[in-house]
């Protein structure tokens, strides 16, 4: 047994934050786990993918197509293009957060509209949830990914207590109180 | 106890645990934070050089003094350190050298997808390949010890999965950083006819002698399956075939050059039907063909791009993943960053219709719609002696021709075609980017910044005196954010009949740290989208009118510097 999870969202959006919280997750509850990402070109604002994938031994550090038991998507459009990662019955956890890609600034493409719709259609087990604004409650949207974290707590088996001390561990001294702050909206979504 | 890390800290970790003296790097992704992470060890040198051709000879240097030293590149970075290692392989070492070597198959953030592999066949190195962090640490300092018993050079092999791959790592008790006494041994190190030609002979013998002892040595592992197929692979794609095919026997290969040609010959004899799987070019596939032995390589698998567990489970099964499929998505690609001051620069190239030769870094990202200012871009330091080329040819009007390079980029192999230009009495122009940093690696220094490698206070060359120094006469520093300036100053130097430099300079919008305000949209605003023109990612359109997104804006104006109604303020 296992856990595939992937991340998906866009580059400055802290989902590497999201990654290292993670991948310490599964240091604590199984033998092995491996983290992949790709850095470079991405973090200039484009599509940014991370696999986390842990068990009693992990092979390929890659999440393919079919394979997810979650997506934690830090954003809308991003959920939609991460659907195929998912396996039959995974849950699908999705800030509602729209940011425009280029071609849809530019006016060369539309923003899909009808995002959850789609998703609801396929019948995935969908939790969508406005991690911005639960983020600005907290005190700064910087921390969409710790809300993010929060959302998916509930559905790992890890007690909360165990959560809290984990994100104290991994975020800078300075932010932890907005951090967990953060963290308890996305739990209690 | 084991730590998460990904594969590049843990070939610091590999390095600094085997004793390394000093690391020279030039960075590129994927291999990048290697040298970052084994700074942060301020007991050995380490040090960023202008290029992988210096770094490679730094560490050559330090090799032969008596020192362990590694030098670490991405692998078109390699192509630039050729020539210093090719020679290397005949004048070995006194300590250990170890040369990192970082492929990019699928183009994650490369221009090509060569591979690496084919040095090590073609300089006489030998060549490791990790598949996971724990082996990247294991692998690097196996690197070395190979080194110094072998007196030879020697390949650290990665892929982007590998390199930015996070998996556990144990670390072992380290070796000591002693020096090899330095001797000195004209004719093994000084590398003339005379004393080069029985180096060769030597390199055969070295060679042939670990071609014989790979198959013992126990870096490359026969695992005994159940099932009738056998798999020859290496790194990362070892970890895919592995998940794909686990009943499978497996010809781990550790050390990719020279290869194992007993324990394959003996692995092939063991299975029914014998797989090569190699992401990029069929090396380890040629080499068994040649030895007598049938297998499948590619002719089921392909020379592109990154494999996975599904890609290999399909070609060798037929088996395919079930999964929803979405329909066609707006893609989101990387962008210039708000604030960026590159992109008055392409705004400005791009309204001028001139002919732009590029440059490799951020400023590649000015190539993309709607800037959409670069004709071609083809390695570092290019662009200056395209722009040449393009010039003397009479193949385009130099009035309508211009360079664009980034400061670090300029300095890792642009002044040379600069000198080049001014020799050959060119007349093209050259716009140095200069962002005082080198940006799209992730903010490493370079000579030009004041700063070395662990942020301390270092000499910064002066690129003005530079440029004056290499002949230019017509050299002009303008701030880009400065959109008339900046039109004016491009104009007056394309016609001047003399090879001129601008230097645009303003730092990169991720180095400043100064707090902004983030502007906003006047009712003045007509929706002409003449701003949507400067591919600012905190800006839209919407409802006939021009937005600015204030948690995006960093306030630097040069949206509102080419508004014709001065609809764009500050708040």
């Amino acid at each position: 047994m296992g856990l595939n999870i992937v991340i998906v969202g866009v580059g400055g959006q802290g989902t590497l934050l999201a990654s290292r919280v993670l991948g310490n997750m599964g240091a604590m509850l199984y033998k092995d786990v491996k983290v992949s990402e790709v850095h470079g070109m991405s973090q200039r604002g484009g599509s940014v993918v991370t696999y986390v994938r842990m068990g009693d031994e992990v092979s390929s550090p890659i999440i393919e197509n079919g394979q997810a038991d979650i997506v934690l998507a830090f954003e809308r459009l991003e959920a939609l293009r991460a659907l195929p990662y998912l396996k039959k019955g995974g849950k699908m956890l999705l800030n509602t957060q729209q940011i425009l890609p280029m071609p849809v600034v530019s006016g060369a493409m539309e923003y899909p509209c009808d995002i959850l719709d789609i998703l609801k259609q396929k019948n995935v087990d969908i939790t969508a949830v406005d991690a911005l604004s639960l983020a600005v409650k907290a005190g700064t949207p910087k921390c969409v990914n710790t809300v993010m974290l929060g959302i998916l707590a509930r559905s790992t088996d890890l007690s909360k207590d165990q959560w809290l001390e984990l994100i104290k561990q991994c975020v800078p001294p300075k932010t932890v109180e907005i951090n967990l702050a953060a963290f308890e909206f996305g739990y209690n979504a | 106890m084991s730590q998460l890390m990904i594969g590049n800290q843990a070939v610091a970790l590999g390095a600094l645990d085997a004793g390394v003296n000093l690391i020279s790097s030039y960075p590129g992704t994927p291999s990048t934070e290697i040298t970052e992470f084994a700074a942060k060890d301020t007991t050995r040198h380490i040090e960023w050089a202008p290029n992988e051709k210096v770094a490679a000879e730094v560490a050559v240097g330090a090799s032969i003094g008596g020192a362990k030293a590694m030098c670490c590149m991405k692998h078109v970075g390699m192509n630039v350190a050729a020539d210093p290692v090719f020679t290397a392989a005949y004048t070995g070492v006194r300590g250990a050298l170890v040369i990192v070597v970082a492929d990019d198959p699928g183009m994650h953030s490369s221009q090509n997808e060569q591979d690496s592999r084919y040095y090590a066949i073609s300089s006489h190195i030998p060549m490791l390949e990790p598949s996971d962090s724990q082996e990247c640490y294991d692998y690097c300092r196996l690197a070395f010890k190979i080194s110094h018993e072998y007196d030879t050079p020697v390949f650290l092999r990665l892929t982007t999965r590998i390199a930015h791959s996070q998996s556990l790592v144990e670390r072992r008790d380290a070796d000591s950083t002693d020096l090899v006494p330095y001797k000195k041994e004209t004719a093994k190190y000084t590398m003339m006819p005379a004393f080069a030609r029985p180096r060769h002979d030597f390199v055969i013998k070295r060679m042939a002698r670990l071609g014989a002892d790979c198959n013992t040595s126990g870096i490359n592992q026969m695992i005994k399956g159940t099932g009738k197929l056998g798999i020859i692979c290496s790194g990362a794609v070892f970890r895919y075939a592995k998940e794909a095919m686990p009943e499978a026997s497996f010809l781990k290969l550790g050390m990719c050059h020279p290869l194992p040609d007993e324990l394959i010959k003996s692995f092939a004899a063991s299975v029914e039907e014998l797989i090569i799987a190699e992401e990029l070019e069929p090396i380890v596939e040629n080499h068994v063909r040649a030895l007598g032995i049938a297998c499948k390589g590619k002719d089921i698998f392909t020379l592109q791009g990154e494999y996975s567990t599904n890609m290999i489970a399909e070609a060798l099964t037929g088996k395919k993943p079930e999964f929803d499929t979405v329909p066609a998505l707006p893609a989101r690609p990387p962008v210039l960053c708000p604030g960026c001051p590159h992109r008055m620069v392409f705004y400005t190239l791009s309204r001028m219709g001139l002919t732009v030769m590029g440059d490799i870094g951020c400023y590649t990202l000015g190539a993309a719609a709607p800037l959409s200012a670069i004709d071609a871009c083809v390695c570092m330091g290019a662009s200056v002696s395209m722009a040449h080329g393009l010039d003397r040819s009479g193949a385009v009007d130099p009035k309508r021709t211009v360079a664009v390079i980034g400061d670090s980029t300029f300095l890792h192999s642009g002044i040379t075609g600069l000198l080049n230009v001014v020799y050959n009495k060119g007349n093209s122009t050259l716009m140095i980017l200069d962002n005082s940093i080198t940006g799209m690696t992730g903010h490493q220094q370079n000579p030009a910044t004041g700063k070395d490698v662990r942020g301390d206070e270092a000499p910064a060359v002066d690129l003005e005196q530079l440029c004056r120094a290499l002949g230019v006469q017509d050299v002009a520093v303008v701030d880009p954010f400065n959109a008339k300036e900046l039109k004016e100053c491009i104009t007056r130097a394309i016609n001047n009949p003399c090879p001129s430099v601008i230097i645009a300079r303003h730092p990169c919008a991720l180095i400043v740290k100064a707090k902004t305000t983030p502007l906003k949209v006047t009712d003045a605003c007509i929706g002409c989208r003449r701003c949507m023109g400067i591919a600012c990612p905190a800006l839209r359109f919407e409802n006939g009118k021009a937005i600015v997104d204030g948690s995006l804006c960093v306030g630097c104006g040069q949206c509102a510097s080419i508004c014709p109604k001065g609809a764009i303020v500050k708040q």
